[in-house]
């Protein structure tokens, strides 16, 4: 299936006030790699992901998702193929009530009423909120939010699943229950983050961004064992990769 | 900013007290916003001289707050809290018009001092329906069920939005604001200048998170429309709900009740 494949070919973009956020990216996901898009805060992640989904028009570059280019006219197709978590969830937590922003795609979609019910029981269902439909967006916690706003995305179905600094904000425990979900999802995966152990766990692929640039990019046990590339972009080894302060001995062998 | 907070809480209360089930809270959100509009247009028809006419449509508050088992202590307190404003609207009256008209003993009533218990009187009313309904009810509902009354989709959504978004703004608010206070000493910076620069952040906030929401509709098919999955039912039970209480308003509205009792009670005391 050619259906889940991400090309993104020499990207710039600067921003309106003249804030330069990408110069010359280029990559290519395939069909359910996991892959990582760590950086520093201010290295160009979120202007990456927002021009995935066609919020943000290059200035040069071409996209492709699946088997379209990223124009006006493929737009709606792709928006549908590449699910968008943003990082704050009451962003994407609009409606009334729980139940009815995990609608609000599928009755968009043209979905049958009975279809819909059934899409928004099975996507709550799948991240743990079932219990939650009823509530309004405010009276959850923000493990719980985070949740939910996934749970909005899932409904639509996508391919792809694109998720900016997922972990931000969230308790040890809420994080921890977040990453066992994030696993069970087979979708192909794009998370910017700089929770580099979350990377670990979740991505065997990992895209270092500096300064609107590509560092590096390969097998993410290789690149977190590099000093030199995460310190050159202002990054910290995964607390489980760094020797032990007692034995000496890393946590993760490789 | 523990004033908005603490405002932030109590609407939050009045939810809580809307996902309770009741009768009352069972019944067509449509039919009570309805009753509720009858009931207003009623209590607006009065004149103001008018005071012994007015007691009985406490009937319809009282009798929804014990059928929807709503804390009473609750709405005495909104009440007191919103009063003043009635207060200062008919405060002048008794100076205005001193002419007396009435006499309860030897002391005299003027005019002007009915007129001012009678908006007071209105006012009680008033609030305390709308805030009933929104307790029974709840506010999203109201918004869906204006929207099938055919109020213009676009106010609707407006205030479906302003309502969610109330809570992450008063967050906010109080969050900058407490950033201002832990910074500010001896009253230095808390001037009208940072005031302002707060306000501009605010607004500034406010607009960059309008545009993420509206990138997150438009993820997921936002095409200008917002449908809701709500189905509201309009039973046998709503029906009646909406006739016998429209019958009730229109005759206390046209039947002075204390007036016809009190009658009845001097009749049968000769
Ligand atoms: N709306 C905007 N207008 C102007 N500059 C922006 C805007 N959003 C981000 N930037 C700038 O673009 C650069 C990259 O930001 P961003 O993509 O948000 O980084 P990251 O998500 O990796 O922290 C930063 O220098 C940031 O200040
Ligand atoms: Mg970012």
């Amino acid at each position: 299936m050619s259906h889940h494949i991400i090309e993104v070919n020499d990207l710039h973009y600067t921003y309106p006030d003249g804030t330069s956020a990408l110069s010359g990216i280029s990559f290519r996901i395939t069909h359910g790699e996991s892959v990582a898009i760590v950086g520093a805060n201010a290295a160009g992640k979120s202007t990456l992901l927002l021009h995935l989904n066609g919020f943000i028009t290059p200035n040069i570059g071409k996209i492709r998702i699946g088997d379209f280019s990223l124009t006006k006219k493929t737009l709606p197709m792709i928006r549908r193929t590449l699910g968008m978590v943003f990082q704050d969830p009451d962003d994407q937590l609009f409606m009334p009530t729980i139940y009815d922003d995990v609608a609000f795609g599928p009755i968009n979609l043209g979905l049958s009423k009975e279809d819909v019910h059934n899409k928004v029981l099975d996507a709550l269902s799948s991240v743990g909120i079932l219990h939650l439909k009823d509530r309004p967006p405010y009276r959850l916690s923000g493990g719980e939010r985070r949740a939910a706003a996934i749970a909005t995305v899932i409904a639509m179905s996508p391919d792809i699943l694109v998720m900016d600094e997922p972990t931000s904000n969230l308790d040890p425990k809420s994080r921890r229950n977040l990453i066992e979900l994030l696993k069970t999802f087979k979708h192909t995966k794009i998370i910017a983050t700089h929770d580099l152990d979350m990377a670990v766990d979740l991505c065997e692929r990992v895209i270092v961004m500096h300064n609107g640039k590509i560092v590096a990019d390969g097998s993410i046990m290789e690149i977190f064992q590099n000093d030199s590339i995460l310190f050159s972009s202002h990054l910290e080894k995964p607390l489980r990769m760094q020797g032990c302060p007692k034995c000496q001995n890393s946590f993760i062998e490789k | 900013m523990a004033k908005i907070s603490s405002a932030l809480f109590d609407i939050g209360y009045i939810d809580t007290l809307s996902r309770q089930n009741s009768l009352i809270h069972g019944i067509d959100t449509r039919v009570k916003v309805l009753t509720t509009l009858v009931f207003l247009i009623t209590i607006v028809s009065f004149k103001t001289h008018e005071i012994s006419s007015l007691f009985p449509f406490f009937i319809y508050p009282v009798f929804l707050i014990i059928l929807a088992d709503l804390p009473f202590s609750y709405f005495v307190r909104k009440i007191i809290i919103v009063s003043p404003f009635a207060v200062l609207i008919g405060i002048l009256n008794p100076f205005i018009d001193q002419t007396i008209v009435l006499y309860i003993g030897k002391i005299g009533i003027s005019g002007g001092l009915i007129s001012f218990f009678n908006i007071l009187l209105r006012f009680i009313l008033t609030v305390l329906s709308a805030l009933i309904l929104v307790a029974t009810s709840g506010f999203n509902n109201i918004c869906i069920a204006l929207e099938k009354l055919y109020v213009p989709k676009m106010l609707v959504i407006q205030l479906l939005f302003i309502y969610r978004y109330l809570f992450v703004l008063i967050k906010e608010a109080s969050q900058m604001s407490k950033g201002r206070k832990l910074r500010t000493f001896n009253g230095k910076g808390m001037g009208i200048k940072v005031y302002a620069s707060l306000i501009g952040h605010l607004l500034l906030r406010a607009l960059n998170r309008a545009q993420r929401i509206h990138m997150a509709m438009l993820s997921r098919g936002f095409d200008g429309e917002i449908r809701t999955a709500s189905n509201m039912k309009f039973d046998k039970k709503s029906f009646l709900f909406f006739i016998l209480w429209s019958i009730v308003f229109l005759i206390m509205r046209i039947y002075n009740l204390p007036q016809i009792v009190g009658y009845f009670v001097v009749i049968i005391l000769k």
